[in-house]
């Protein structure tokens, strides 16, 4: 079994967490691990820790750990666990918060959910709109699946469902200016 | 009454027949749309994974627009209006990150005008009862399970939009047109927005267990509000019969369809030739039964 200090994780992860606190607005001493949240998590059955798990990582100090975790790229944002919650802790924006904090060191809790994420908000920066066809194409290059949903394309097409070209806005320059303002504050708009 | 519309981006391919049935409907009840010019995408459900900047940057550019005009919002996806919910509270609760906003999207934007779902408006501005005025065809016999989702009503402090376990908003309006709504209790669980797409074996799962459910409760049929929604429940409906080794073949309708065919539309004019689980045969048989009857 794997041996961890806890005291030392939690001295050093001082600035982490007070970091992870501010961006989601969550004191995490205030949980007392019911579970709830877990339990009614729909997607858990997917996740490694589960929202529980991660916010108990986080209060022992164990932040690598939490950003190495599949849960917050697993997490879809329903907000279930949220309005569960007998404590009042916004869970998703806990996730939001993690998987912030690891993009900005470059870490990615999971592979599939992360090259979406990217390939959706790349369209958005070039078109002003995502265009489902470049994003389906470059997810399934990226993620090594080449075939994946490919026998939707056709059916889609059929009923006027896939766009071949992309709808683009006109004012272009004004949403590439938005991306570019995120990324000189700092932001993560890769 | 007039408000202005943000289609948002499904709307334009995969829920085409959502954003065609719902200008139908505000049309027959007198309700303007006036679509906001040149919109962009709000960022859902990618841009609040990755910056919180972002996220709130990218709807703030259309609430802006809308803000120029001094008219409040009706958002047909869940998604998007619960980012333009986000945006709203942010700048209520934070003057500094009003500022920032403005900063980014080189816009003026106070925060004045309020984005509403479009099921919000045609229940609660137009009402029940004006709707029940209109109903020509009710749709008698037919069991429904309304799907509500998670974004229009949690969580309840951005969204303060009916029950969040529990919302009853599209039941009774299934009831006003003559329709039957099942109670269950899978309404308000999660679809997986862009899970079943980006990791299928996890998000199939999500999907299964609400048409499972639905199954169960004795509807023939899911009405939903939420282009998402609908995507993951009728697109990926065969993959999930697939994966699971069961038959469903549940028509899923979005509410603003069904509003268009009790008032006396057609079933083409409503917008129902696109779906992926055929729901014609289904409506067929219903008008047949109440011709008889």
């Amino acid at each position: 079994m794997e041996r961890l200090s806890l005291s030392q994780a939690l001295s050093s992860g001082q600035a982490f967490k007070e970091r992870i606190e501010a961006a989601s607005g969550v004191t995490l001493s205030r949980c007392y691990q019911c579970g709830k949240c877990t339990a009614g998590c729909p997607a858990s059955s997917g996740m490694d820790y589960g929202p529980r798990g991660i916010i108990r990582l986080l209060q022992l100090g164990l932040y690598e750990k939490a950003m190495r975790s599949n849960t917050p790229w697993i997490c879809a944002g329903c907000q279930t666990c949220y309005v569960r919650c007998p404590r009042d802790i916004d869970m998703p924006k806990l996730m939001e918060a993690v998987r912030q904090e690891a993009c900005r060191r470059g870490i990615v809790g999971d592979k599939k959910t992360e090259v979406f994420d990217r390939a959706f908000l790349r369209s958005i920066e070039r078109f002003g709109r995502p265009h489902e066809a470049s994003i389906m194409g470059e997810y399934n290059l990226l993620t090594g699946q080449p075939f994946k949903d490919i026998m939707s394309g056709p059916a889609m097409l059929a009923r006027g469902k896939l766009a071949l070209l992309p709808s683009r806005i006109k004012n272009i320059s004004e949403i590439k200016k938005i991306f570019a303002r995120v990324r000189a504050k700092g932001g993560e708009a890769r | 009454m007039k408000y202005a519309y943000y289609p948002g981006c499904a709307l334009e391919t995969t829920a085409k027949e959502y954003d065609h049935s719902t200008r139908l409907v505000a049309r027959h009840l007198g309700v303007e749309l006036w679509e906001i010019p040149d919109w962009n995408c709000c960022g859902a459900s990618a841009a609040h994974r990755v910056d919180h900047l972002l996220a709130l940057a990218l709807p703030a550019r259309v609430l802006a627009l809308a803000e120029e005009q001094g008219l409040d919002i009706v958002v047909p996806c869940a998604a998007c209006y619960n980012r333009m919910k986000a945006v709203e509270k942010a700048v209520r609760e934070s003057e500094e990150m009003r500022k920032t906003i403005e900063e980014i999207i080189e816009r003026s934007y106070k925060g004045s005008v309020s984005a509403r779902s479009v099921l919000d408006v045609l229940i609660n501005q137009v009402g029940l009862e004006s709707i029940k005025a209109q109903v020509k065809r009710p749709l008698a016999g037919l069991k429904l399970a309304a799907y509500y989702g998670c974004l229009w009503v949690r969580p309840p402090c951005i969204t303060a939009f009916d029950d969040p376990e529990d919302p009853m908003t599209m039941d009774r309006l299934v009831e006003a047109l003559g329709g039957e709504a099942v109670p269950w209790p899978y309404k308000t669980e999660c679809c997986g927005a862009s899970l079943p797409t980006a990791r299928t074996d996890v998000g199939l799962g999500m999907v299964y267990q609400i048409l499972r459910r639905a199954q169960e409760a004795g509807a023939v049929a899911i009405v939903t509000a939420c282009p998402i929604c609908h995507l993951n429940l009728d697109m990926r409906q065969k993959q999930v019969e697939a994966a699971f080794q069961e038959e469903f073949n549940l028509p899923i309708f979005y509410f603003t369809e069904l509003m268009a065919v009790a008032f006396g539309y057609s079933p083409k004019e409503a917008g129902l030739t696109t779906h992926f689980v055929n729901p014609l045969p289904l409506l067929e048989s219903s008008l047949e039964r109440r011709e008889t009857a």
